[in-house]
C-alpha cells in the first residue's frame, strides 16, 4: 500500500513541476482531502443503514440459508474457508447482493467478510482468500447494470438494455482475465516458497 | 426498479419477525457495527483519496491519454474510451463525467456511447474498492491485487469494443 500511495503522489508531483500545473494540484489536494471526508460521511450513513438490515438477515438465519445455496460454486473459488464460517457466510450475501445490483448493502457485508477472514490469518499480509474476495469485488458482477441503463435513457437511449449481453460476457471475461492470472501468481509464489 | 429496494427491507424485517428475532435490537447492533467499520476504514480512505485527488488535478492522466491516443487509433481503438479507461479504475465519478459527456457529443445509442456504457457497466472503481477492503481488515501488503484487478479493467475495455461490435453492430 506504501508503494501505490508513494507513486501517486510522486508522480503527480512530478508531473505537475513538468507541465507547470502545480497550481491546481495544490488547490487539488485541499479539495481531495476535504472531499474525503465529504464522502466518508455521505456513505456512512448508507453503510450502517445497510449494516443493520443486514444484521438482522445475519440474526434470523436468512444469510445462512443463503450461503448454502451458494456453497457448491463458491467453495472451489475459496477452498480454505470453511463453508461453515461466518467467513464464508458473508462471502457468499456479499456476492450475492452484488449480483443483485444492491452495491450499497454488499459493502458492509464485505468489510465483515475481511474481518472474518482476517481472524483466521492474523498478519498484515492479504492472504490467497481476501485477494479472491478483492478481486471479485473489483470487477463488477451485477446481473442488471441498472444506474448505467438508466443514465442511457436519461440521455435518450431507445432500448438502455441492448448491452446486456455485452455487458454479461465483458465482465465475466475480465473477472476470468483477474482471477485467473492471480491463481497462477499465487501458484508460482508457493513454488517459490517451497523451492527455497 | 424502485420499488426492490424497499421490497428487500421490508421482506427483511417480516422475516425476522415470522422468526421472532428482536428486529430492533439487531438492526442497532448492525448499525453500531457499520459506524466502527467507517471510523476504522476513514484514515487509510482519507489518504487514498487525497492521492487520488491528485493524479487527476496534475492531469498527468490526460497526457497519458494523449500520448496514447496514436497508437489505439492505429490499431482500430475508439480513442474517445481511452481517457474513460484510465479514469475508471481511480475515479468513479470521474469516468461518470466521462461517460455522460460521450452520451451528449455522440448521442446514447452511438456505438461510442454503447462501449463507454459496456466498460461503466462491467467495472468497478478499483482503487477505492482495493483500499476499503484491505484496510476493514488491516492488511498493509496487498501483493498482486492491483495487478490482476487492473488486468481485468483492461480486459472490459478491450472486450467492451469487440462485443459491441460483434453483437449490436
Amino acid at each position: 500500500m506504501s508503494y501505490v500511495f508513494g507513486i501517486m503522489i510522486t508522480l503527480s508531483f512530478v508531473f505537475s513541476l513538468i507541465s507547470g500545473s502545480a497550481g491546481e494540484l495544490s488547490e487539488g489536494i485541499m479539495d481531495s482531502a476535504s472531499g474525503a471526508v465529504t464522502l466518508l460521511i455521505s456513505i456512512s450513513g448508507m453503510l450502517c443503514m445497510w449494516s443493520g438490515f443486514m444484521r438482522i438477515a445475519k440474526d434470523s438465519g436468512l444469510i445462512e440459508k443463503l450461503s448454502r445455496l451458494c456453497a457448491p460454486i463458491l467453495k472451489r473459488l475459496y477452498p480454505d474457508v470453511d463453508v461453515d464460517s461466518d467467513a464464508f457466510r458473508y462471502i457468499s450475501m456479499n456476492i450475492s447482493a452484488n449480483l443483485l445490483g444492491l452495491g450499497n448493502a454488499a459493502t458492509p457485508l464485505g468489510l465483515n467478510a475481511m474481518k472474518e477472514l482476517k481472524k483466521h490469518h492474523p498478519s498484515d499480509t492479504a492472504s490467497d482468500s481476501m485477494l479472491t474476495f478483492v478481486l471479485m469485488n473489483t470487477a463488477s458482477i451485477q446481473l442488471l447494470p441498472t444506474s448505467v441503463a438508466a443514465l442511457r435513457k436519461s440521455y435518450g437511449s431507445q432500448h438502455p438494455f441492448d448491452i446486456l449481453l455485452c455487458v454479461w460476457i465483458t465482465s465475466a471475461l475480465a473477472l476470468t482475465a483477474g482471477l485467473a492470472s492471480s491463481k497462477l501468481l499465487m501458484r508460482r509464489q508457493k513454488w517459490r516458497s517451497l523451492s527455497r | 426498479m424502485e420499488i426492490i429496494i424497499p421490497l428487500i427491507i421490508a421482506a427483511l424485517c417480516g422475516y425476522g419477525l415470522f422468526k421472532r428475532v428482536n428486529i430492533f435490537e439487531s438492526f442497532v447492533e448492525g448499525v453500531k457495527e457499520g459506524m466502527h467499520t467507517v471510523v476504522f476504514i476513514a484514515p487509510t480512505m482519507i489518504a487514498l483519496l487525497v492521492a487520488v485527488g491528485m493524479l487527476r488535478e496534475s492531469g498527468l492522466l490526460d497526457w497519458i491519454a494523449e500520448t496514447i491516443r496514436p497508437a489505439a487509433e492505429a490499431i482500430g481503438f475508439p480513442a474517445e474510451l481511452v481517457p474513460m479507461g484510465l479514469l475508471r479504475p481511480v475515479s468513479g465519478s470521474g469516468a461518470s463525467a466521462i461517460l455522460l459527456g460521450i452520451y451528449e457529443d455522440h448521442g446514447a445509442d452511438s456505438f461510442l456511447a454503447k462501449c463507454a456504457s459496456v466498460v461503466a457497466g462491467s467495472t468497478e472503481t478499483t482503487f477505492y474498492a482495493v483500499t476499503m477492503y484491505y484496510s476493514a481488515a488491516g492488511i498493509k501488503k496487498i501483493r498482486h491485487t492491483l495487478f490482476s484487478a487492473l488486468l481485468a479493467d483492461f480486459t472490459a475495455i478491450v472486450l467492451s469494443v469487440v462485443t459491441v461490435s460483434l453483437l449490436l453492430n
